[in-house]
């Protein structure tokens, strides 16, 4: 068990991670916006926050459902997401690509597992569903991504 | 990913407003040098001398909660009144306090010190006997020492009894500055 940092400390740490996260799957403009609403839904949470294990998983599964809010509030936009200019890029970031076509849960799913390592009990909070439906989502989406890699 | 100070301040004016903040804080420039200035939604709990972020952090989360941030709009009703002190426009602070984690003689000895007026200065005996316990001059001084918000409880009025200014939290020459700003030191 760690104690938990002061917010501001939290904040300073995580805030450039999660709007480049954010900025990946929303493009520039809605990011802005999610970024406000990952971090106050952070802030909320806080509180109630018994261990700082893993705060960034924690702030990137907050960043994830926002996306997935945002994304099924938006009609769809023109706006393009920014192109990274990083060689080397983080897994999720990849898996952020691969996934596009995916159903917003089972992507979600997907990304969080595969891209942050996260357990399907983690998921599971993430997605406000349970840890069988997180594995089940998980499993789905990786079957439609084979068959989408099929020639 | 650089956060530009434009998204930056707006979520910290975003979260202040939401009331769920434990701990407002900023830095105040003052003639004294920059002063941490810290509110939670109750009042002022914090005025500190020389701030060392981690360390004041650290300490606000303690005494308040962790949900500390630097929220500048929070606290622009202190930054304000302190700013008029300075300029000599305002004598006394209308500022409500936050005062936790006190013992009980700690709160009477602090709300006998607010009644010590502007350009005046008591001993810490005097003190002493006000908040019913006189011959405690010394444990007024150790209270005087950790006063939470200095400036606005002005534990830089209190002298000793042959009128030295023997000690203060944020040095002496602070004591100095602020007793001479006051007019109770030529």
């Amino acid at each position: 068990m760690t104690v938990i940092p002061p917010f501001e400390t939290f904040y300073a740490e995580h805030r450039g991670l999660v709007l480049g996260v954010l900025r990946k799957r929303l493009g520039a403009q809605r990011a802005e916006d999610a970024f406000q609403e990952t971090f106050l839904r952070a802030l909320a949470a806080y509180g109630r926050l018994r261990d700082a294990e893993n705060l960034r998983g924690w702030v990137l599964t907050i960043a994830e459902r926002v996306a997935i809010d945002t994304h099924r509030r938006a009609r769809p936009t023109d706006e393009l997401p920014e192109v990274p200019h990083e060689d080397r890029r983080p897994a999720y970031e990849d898996l952020g690509d691969l996934t596009d076509g995916l159903p917003p849960t089972e992507r979600a799913a997907v990304v969080l597992r595969y891209g942050y390592d996260l357990t399907y009990d983690q998921i599971a909070a993430a997605l406000g569903s349970n840890s069988t439906a997180a594995r089940q989502a998980t499993s789905s989406g990786v079957r439609r991504l084979r068959k989408k890699g099929q020639p | 990913m650089n956060v530009t100070a434009d998204l930056d301040n707006r979520f910290r004016d975003a979260a202040a407003q939401t009331g769920l903040l434990d701990a407002a804080y900023d830095i105040v420039e003052s003639p004294v040098g920059p002063l941490l200035v810290a509110a939670s939604g109750r009042g002022l709990l914090r005025v500190s001398f020389d701030p060392e972020p981690d360390r004041e952090l650290e300490y606000l989360g303690r005494l308040a909660g962790p949900r500390v941030l630097r929220a500048p709009k929070a606290v622009d009703n202190v930054r304000r009144e302190l700013d008029e002190y300075f300029d000599r426009r305002r004598n006394t602070f209308d500022l409500t306090l936050d005062l936790r984690n006190l013992t009980p003689f700690s709160v009477r000895v602090l709300g006998e010190l607010a009644r010590v007026p502007y350009g005046e200065t008591a001993t810490y005996g005097e003190l002493a006997a006000r908040a019913g316990k006189p011959g405690a001059a010394r444990a007024v001084g150790t209270i005087m020492n950790r006063n939470p918000v200095p400036i606005v409880l002005p534990c830089h009025r209190i002298v000793g009894s042959t009128g030295a200014l023997v000690g203060y939290g944020g040095g002496l020459e602070r004591k100095e500055h602020l007793l001479r700003l006051e007019g109770a030191m030529m």
